[in-house]
């Protein structure tokens, strides 16, 4: 067993675990934060994205002692007590789901874009989404969602600046 | 998940320490290749050592008329740099369009030609720009360090430090992805250096990434798409499957070799 230390949504965590256990599966299984979905397991689909320092990874692809030390957020850690995230707004607004799997995410991985690039057009987000995949195929409502969404923290950023 | 012994030494020194310390022990890059490989049982290490912790191995700068980048520089951060973006925008884009981008925040340049994936997007690129791998023990030109499909130069003990890759003076790589995997099918990666030329392909070979030697000498003469008209690779020696055959995929890599060299011409 290795211990590892890291900090979830702000809080400071630790525990012990197999070097074998990954990223996703610790926060699911340990911290019982059960909104970063495992779909494929094979680093495909992107339902288990989750931010590490600041950027999307996929927390099926990572192992948990590879988090030693770091900032990470999950889809729990967006949402102001019950103010949603302007993303996770835009989500809810433009109806950007179907069945609900792929949606933390499609939101996770949203949330980088927007912070990478200013206002992303369709073809940025679609370029942007290879790694998230929605098999419900409803691709038309998330890229509005997250264009919205986009706009949304970029005027934030603005008001706050 | 098969068990194994995890390692996060902070120098190259303790890397190679700690890969002489396990019977199967291997070193994890970004992991964007080896996880799911080790998952899939593919791979059962009996020690992972992992590079992220390696300061030595990070960075990009600009020395003597190349760009050098650390083995664990991530393909988000190559694509990103303003020193590669100004020197070399093929790469930069090259990097931009590796996988998606959690996998190009996480994948790393050493682990990519380390791992000498046939359908990988780096080594074709690299061998078109004449790039030089250094490890910790010797710097090993590009052509010497693919040697085959998964195969390279490396040696037991032997880590990927930095690539070294010199300025072109024009360069493009354009990839054909396959379309549910977004592994090039083929791609094709050109770059003009003082008047010689060289291209480089991907996706396509049995041995992995290979160099076209009648578009070199044609793109000699005049670097247009027009002086490719006429050349052509042997079909024989090209991978063929479900996606594409051995024919299909020849005749993609003189189209894609055009737009790339259109595409370095601006």
């Amino acid at each position: 067993m290795a211990s590892v230390s890291m900090t979830v949504n702000g809080k400071s965590v630790s525990g012990d675990v197999a070097p074998n256990t990954l990223l996703v599966d610790f926060l699911r299984e340990n911290l019982r934060l059960t909104g970063t979905h495992v779909g494929c397991d094979t680093s495909q689909c992107g339902a288990c994205v989750i931010h590490v320092n600041g950027k999307s990874v996929k927390a099926c692809t990572m192992l948990a002692v590879q988090a030693e030390g770091a900032d990470v957020t999950t889809i729990e850690g967006l949402a102001n007590g019950d103010q949603l995230h302007p993303m996770q707004e835009a989500f809810r607004e433009h109806h950007g789901l179907q069945c609900g799997f792929c949606t933390p995410g499609m939101v996770m991985s949203a949330v980088d874009l927007a912070n990478t690039i200013d206002n992303p057009d369709e073809k940025t987000i679609r370029h942007w989404l290879e790694g998230n995949i929605c098999r419900c195929t409803g691709y038309h409502n998330i890229v509005k969602a997250i264009e919205a969404g986009s706009k949304a923290m970029q005027a934030g950023k603005q008001a706050a600046d | 998940m098969s068990s194994f012994e995890y390692h996060r030494p902070t120098s190259v020194a303790d890397a190679v320490a700690a890969l002489g310390g396990g019977d199967e022990a291997t070193v994890v890059a970004g992991g964007m290749t080896l996880l799911p490989t080790i998952k899939q049982r593919l791979a059962d290490p009996s020690d992972l050592v992992d590079l992220s912790g390696v300061g030595e191995m990070k960075g990009i700068s600009e020395e003597g008329g190349a760009i050098v980048i650390g083995a664990m520089t991530t393909h988000g951060e190559v694509a990103s740099n303003p020193v590669v973006q100004a020197k070399i925008p093929a790469l930069a884009s090259l990097a931009g369009n590796i996988g998606d981008p959690q996998v190009r925040n996480r994948g790393t340049i050493g682990g990519s030609v380390a791992n000498n994936d046939p359908a990988a997007c780096y080594p074709a690129g690299l061998m078109a720009m004449n790039a030089t791998v250094h490890t910790n023990k010797r710097a090993i030109p590009v052509d010497d360090f693919f040697t085959g499909m998964f195969e390279t130069a490396l040696e037991e003990g032997e880590l990927v430090t930095k690539v070294s890759v010199p300025v072109p003076d024009k360069a493009a790589y354009i990839k054909f992805p396959q379309p549910a995997s977004r592994y090039a099918l083929v791609g094709v990666a050109v770059a003009q250096t003082g008047g010689a030329a060289r291209v480089a392909v991907t996706g396509a070979g049995q041995d992995g990434v290979f160099r076209v030697a009648d578009a070199e000498a044609a793109l000699s003469g005049s670097f247009s798409p027009d002086a490719l008209d006429g050349v052509s690779v042997d079909a024989d020696g090209l991978n063929s499957d479900l996606h594409g055959s051995a024919a299909y995929r020849a005749s993609l890599v003189m189209t894609l070799a055009k737009r790339a060299v259109a595409a370095a011409n601006g």
